[in-house]
């Protein structure tokens, strides 16, 4: 793999741009591999990267339905924040941050992550209270996490109204500034680049149609539209439809896939500082670098593998969005689109081993796994290479539906979970 | 957004009127405190999240209130019939009796109930 460098721009600039290589092949599958991992998403690359990086373990496959980062990695708001307010969720997503913070130099792949701050606003004292304990949590916990009065709020993030007469009044805010946002694609393919390189096989138009058992029930490997390919470990970080191929596994797990919207306006110049989410009314905003306003929009109350959502969702979310910012009342929105979210019952991820052997689960992160994916990926890889969870991570298992020690994130996080 | 035939009102309403309310027919233990920590999570916490026809209560809660059972495909999005509660699992209805069932439901206007056309 040739390394991006200025160097390089300058040395491409004298002959063309040839010189460019693809930045992962797609070979033929093997007929059996060391650990498949089903799902080509930011959490399935990043855990053969890491599996290949830190572990040795290069004889993987990822297998993926579509095309890489096609599924959520593609279709989310690229929130990063780590302001959680239990210690198995920080822990995680602090972890998460910390590798956000230097990935682009370990990938050798600009992921684009901007530290540019992300504001919770509060309307009212209850959401006063509850931002000041996740304040002091996070802050006891080692986690950068700070109050602000409602001018302060306005003196960082000039487009908010927070005047008196507004429809939902600023009280204060809660502001990360570690948290920002990042290139979701770029995450995709810089982990797909560093795993290709290690000798990963990234398999992509394969769909994984079921997963074989052994005689003595343990994973063998996976059937796929491209004939059965074998397999020591099977690693499964499929999003939205990790219950359909966990289903082929015969296990049952406590999830349930729902749309979650989001959308984009028009490009404009750069006019958005930071990320703001609301709870309350329900709505979030960024600016992405391209200039396009990024609207995270709510989750439709069904079950739904369409990666379509209702129209009133998105009409809801952007009311709020025109009264909180009056001066995008007249932007147009140029796209809209939805993602398959798998909630748990207490909003906090699974990851862990399964009652089958060799057969490891990644899934449950709802509506907000992007932030999670360095972290969730390095974690994973430290599964599937050792057989137990790591120490960080030891919290999410499965299991915790049997004995009850739920990580009740569900009333503590916020709307962009 | 959705449009949902309540069985009670036999009408089809906006889906603003309605509230999902998880998946149907499961069936509460009789005997909670004697079941196995197994059976109590897969009563509470497991859901079949069916790819494709999925069954489903709904409830009309800005409209009769009541809870109803629905068929329902997760791919399309598409309601295949509804039900009133206390059925039994219904049968998935054919092609032919699904469209049937879409063709005979009444989409109440404004034009034909108190607009111009009136």
């Amino acid at each position: 793999m040739r390394k991006y460098s200025v160097f390089a721009i300058a040395r491409e600039a004298m002959r063309a741009h040839k010189g460019w290589e693809q930045q992962w092949i797609s070979p033929e599958p093997r007929s059996s591999y060391d650990v498949i991992i089903v799902g080509g998403g930011g959490h399935g690359l990043g855990a053969a990267y890491y599996l290949a990086k830190e572990h040795g373990i290069t004889n993987v496959a990822v297998i993926e339905k579509g095309w890489l980062g096609g599924g959520n990695t593609g279709r989310n708001t690229t929130i990063i924040r780590s302001n959680y307010l239990y210690e198995e969720s920080m822990d995680i997503f602090e972890h998460s941050l910390k590798l956000w913070e230097g990935l682009s130099q370990d990938l050798n792949y600009n992921v684009m992550y901007s530290p540019r701050g992300v504001m919770m606003l509060a309307h009212n004292t209850h959401d006063e209270q509850s931002f000041r304990r996740h304040v002091h949590a996070n802050r006891l916990y080692g986690i950068d996490n700070e109050w602000m009065s409602a001018e302060a709020a306005k003196a960082y993030c000039p487009p908010l109204d927070i005047s008196k007469t507004a429809r939902y009044p600023i009280t204060g805010a809660a502001l990360q500034r570690r948290g920002g946002t990042a290139r979701h694609d770029a995450v995709a393919w810089g982990y797909a680049r560093g795993a290709s390189d290690r000798g990963v096989h990234i398999i992509q138009n394969t769909e994984v149609t079921g997963i074989r058992r052994g005689p003595n029930g343990e994973v063998i490997g996976v059937d796929t539209s491209r004939g059965f390919i074998g397999a020591n470990k099977v690693a499964v970080s499929a999003s939205g439809h990790n219950s359909v191929v966990m289903d082929m596994a015969g296990v049952r797990v406590p999830l349930v896939s729902n749309p979650l919207q989001a959308l984009v306006s028009e490009p404009l110049k750069p006019i958005f500082p930071c990320v703001v989410m609301s709870n309350t009314v329900h709505a979030y905003i960024s600016q992405s670098d391209k200039g396009e306003l990024v609207i995270g929009a709510g989750t439709d109350q069904y079950v739904s593998y369409s990666q379509t959502g209702g129209l009133q969702i998105i009409t809801h979310t952007l009311d709020a969005i025109c009264e909180l910012f009056p001066m995008f009342r007249r932007v147009k929105m140029m796209r809209q689109w939805g993602g398959i979210t798998d909630n748990t019952p207490d909003r906090s991820p699974i990851q862990g081993t399964t009652p089958v052997k060799n057969l490891f689960l990644n899934c449950g992160w709802g509506t907000g796994g992007f932030k999670a994916t360095p972290g969730s990926a390095h974690l994973f890889a430290h599964l599937i290479a050792r057989g137990e969870p790591h120490k960080l991570a030891a919290g999410l298992t499965l299991d915790r539906f049997r004995t009850g020690r739920l990580i009740d994130e569900a009333a503590a996080a916020a709307v962009a979970h | 957004m959705l449009l949902i035939h309540c069985p009670y009102c036999e009408e089809d309403r906006s889906e603003l009127e309605f509230h999902g309310a998880g998946e149907a027919h499961i069936v509460r233990p009789h005997n909670m405190a004697e079941i196995s920590d197994d059976e109590f999570a897969e009563y509470f916490f497991m859901r079949n999240n069916e790819k494709g026809v999925t069954w489903e209560r709904w409830r009309h809660q800005r409209g009769c209130g009541r809870f109803f059972n629905a068929v329902r495909d997760t791919v399309s999005d598409r309601f295949l019939m509804t039900y009133k509660a206390g059925l039994p699992k219904q049968a998935v209805p054919s092609a032919d009796a699904a469209q049937a069932i879409a063709e005979e439901k009444t989409v109440e206007t404004y034009e034909a109930t108190e607009g111009d056309a009136r």
